[in-house]
């Protein structure tokens, strides 16, 4: 099945210059909605050939950090580099070509409704390249035949499940063989099956491009059998870090909570608030 | 003196939102011509919007101008045959249509029929992350979407009005040649002797022309400038709707002032 990856036209060519230089750094990396504080102080690195998962708590801020790796957000302090480029002081255009080597994975797929799911696949392609029709339509065909969905190549987004809308997303986020992906929690939604296919997929197109994946994820077990390094981050900051059997070993509190899935310890479950207690006093004991 | 000082504050603040919000729609619309390039150079991206904001209107404007030209004709003709010149009806039939309800009804019926459902598709796009989406494949959401329909309502909107103009008159001439018996002839020869190419049919144009751009602009922008919910893509409908008409109602009546003195 996956056979067809190895054919994958490389439309952008790689830069030749591969240095050891980490593709992704951030160096006290702060970001705030507002007043907010979202992020104090991420340190992070990515290189090149790694999948590295991001994982924490619900609005622990590990969408956030992934839209500021792509440059949708700015870091408010720190510095955060892609491919040696200070994403901080980029202009549009330096900014637009940066992402064409990128590919983002949005949490909910995010297709062009208006548009069928041979064309969203086939948007970057179009968007991008001048290549002829022909080549454009066989290319999309072995994306969709890589994530499984040839066969609803003529399907509307709106016929599409949640899980084969991520599917097509993935397919077309990987269409220009990008040297940088992103994906927010690839595996949401997923049966067994295709969350499996979809992981070793993740780990095929990164090492068939020689590209990096950061993977925001809540799925401890798939992921680590899957990345390279793991980043757990809480309330702002990263708390571990490790290669995935540090992690299976660690007995950092943190760690073991999420790994064992434990309602009680450091990870808080609950949007900062005031105690339940204290806004029940009209209950009567 | 606390409840003045709130109200004031309230005032204070609606004051600075709209000032802010008309800087942030000038500058959105700087944008939108800066990256128009691309809406005509790929033609196919226009041409889309204009089928969709053109065609698909022409039904309720060839309908509603036929409805406003019967009316205009009954009163038209009620109003004439007292002074004796129910042979003018043909004028004033035309003039009412190509000055004013041609671009106005037909702007209010494009602003709800059109630009509601472009401010629609643009907010649900951004709703579920399409613009973002985009934007981080390297393609310009603006540039990509928001410019095409505006250029496509812009382009559609004088020729729904002269659509609009055009069926109103043939109402107009159903009623008062057909029905009530006003002379053919006359309804015809004064209503082309009289009806100057610049001073009326021009000036409609141009109105319907401003019109397209106001509209377009609200439906585009309200689209973009919506909050990601449910909630916020149907309160940027609503406003569409209802700046559109008001815009409409004020642009009308400034371009009036300067078209038509009575000189
Ligand atoms: N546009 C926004 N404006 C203000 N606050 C926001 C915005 N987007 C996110 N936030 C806040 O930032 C925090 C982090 O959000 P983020 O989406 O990064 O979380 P997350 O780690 O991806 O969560 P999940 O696992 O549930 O997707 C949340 O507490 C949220 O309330
Ligand atoms: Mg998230």
């Amino acid at each position: 099945m996956f056979v067809c990856i190895i054919h994958f036209v490389q439309i952008h060519p790689v830069n030749s210059t591969v240095s050891d230089k980490p593709l992704v750094r951030l160096d006290g990396v702060h970001f705030a909605y507002g007043e907010r504080e979202i992020l104090r102080g991420i340190d992070l690195t990515v290189n090149r050939g790694q999948v590295v998962a991001i994982m924490g708590g619900s609005g622990s801020g590990k969408t956030t950090l992934l839209r500021l790796i792509g440059g949708q957000l700015r870091a408010s302090a720190g510095k955060l580099e892609v491919d040696g480029q200070d994403m901080g002081a980029l202009s549009r255009a330096a900014l637009y070509a940066l992402r064409r080597r990128m590919g983002m994975l949005f949490q909910f797929g995010a297709l062009f409704t208006d548009m069928s799911v041979f064309d969203n696949v086939a948007f970057p392609l179009r968007e991008h390249t001048n290549l002829p029709a022909e080549l454009i339509r066989d290319l999309v065909l072995m994306k969709l035949h890589a994530v499984g969905l040839r066969g609803a190549a003529a399907l509307m987004p709106s016929e599409l499940s949640g899980g084969m809308a991520r599917r097509v997303a993935l397919a077309r986020a990987v269409a220009l063989d990008p040297m940088l992906m992103l994906y927010d929690e690839p595996f949401a939604g997923l049966d067994p099956i295709s969350l499996g296919i979809t992981g070793q997929l993740i780990r095929r197109l990164n090492d068939a491009l020689g590209a990096a994946s950061v993977m925001v994820t809540h799925d401890v077990q798939a992921s680590l059998n899957l990345v390279d390094y793991v980043y757990f981050v809480s309330e702002g900051r990263i708390v571990a870090h490790g290669t995935p059997t540090e992690i299976r070993a660690s007995n950092d509190p943190f760690v073991h909570q999420f790994v064992h899935a434990e309602a009680d310890g450091p990870v808080p479950f609950h949007y900062p608030a005031p105690p339940l207690a204290s806004l029940l006093d009209n209950i009567p004991a | 003196m606390n409840a003045l000082t709130a109200i004031l504050r309230k005032l204070g603040a609606l004051a600075v939102d709209g000032l802010w919000r008309a800087g942030f729609m000038a500058r959105f619309f700087l944008a939108v011509l800066r990256y128009s390039g691309q809406s005509f150079r790929r033609l196919p991206l226009t041409l889309r919007e204009i089928y969709f904001s053109g065609v698909l209107s022409l039904l309720i404007i060839l309908v509603s101008g036929l409805f406003v030209g019967l009316v205009l004709g009954l009163q038209g003709y009620d109003i004439l045959q007292r002074f004796g010149s129910s042979d003018a009806l043909g004028i004033m039939v035309a003039l009412s249509l190509l000055r004013e309800l041609g671009p106005v009804v037909a702007g209010l019926l494009f602003a709800s029929r059109a630009g509601s459902a472009v401010t629609a598709e643009i907010g649900l796009m951004k709703t579920t992350e399409q613009l973002q989406a985009m934007d981080m494949m390297a393609v310009n959401p603006i540039a990509r979407v928001v410019a095409p329909r505006f250029w496509g309502g812009v382009i559609s909107m004088p020729l729904l009005a002269a659509m609009f103009s055009a069926m109103g008159i043939f109402g107009g001439w159903l009623i008062g040649v057909v029905a009530i018996g006003v002379d053919d002839g006359a309804f015809w020869s004064q209503m082309r002797a009289s009806v100057d190419f610049r001073h009326d049919v021009l000036n409609g144009v141009i109105k319907s022309i401003v019109f397209g751009i106001a509209v377009s602009l609200i439906a585009v922008f309200e689209g973009y400038d919506c909050q990601p919910t449910a909630e916020g893509v149907s309160r940027a409908i609503t406003r569409t709707v209802v700046s559109s008409a008001l815009a409409i109602l004020a642009l009308d009546f400034v371009l009036t002032s300067f078209m038509f003195r009575g000189l």
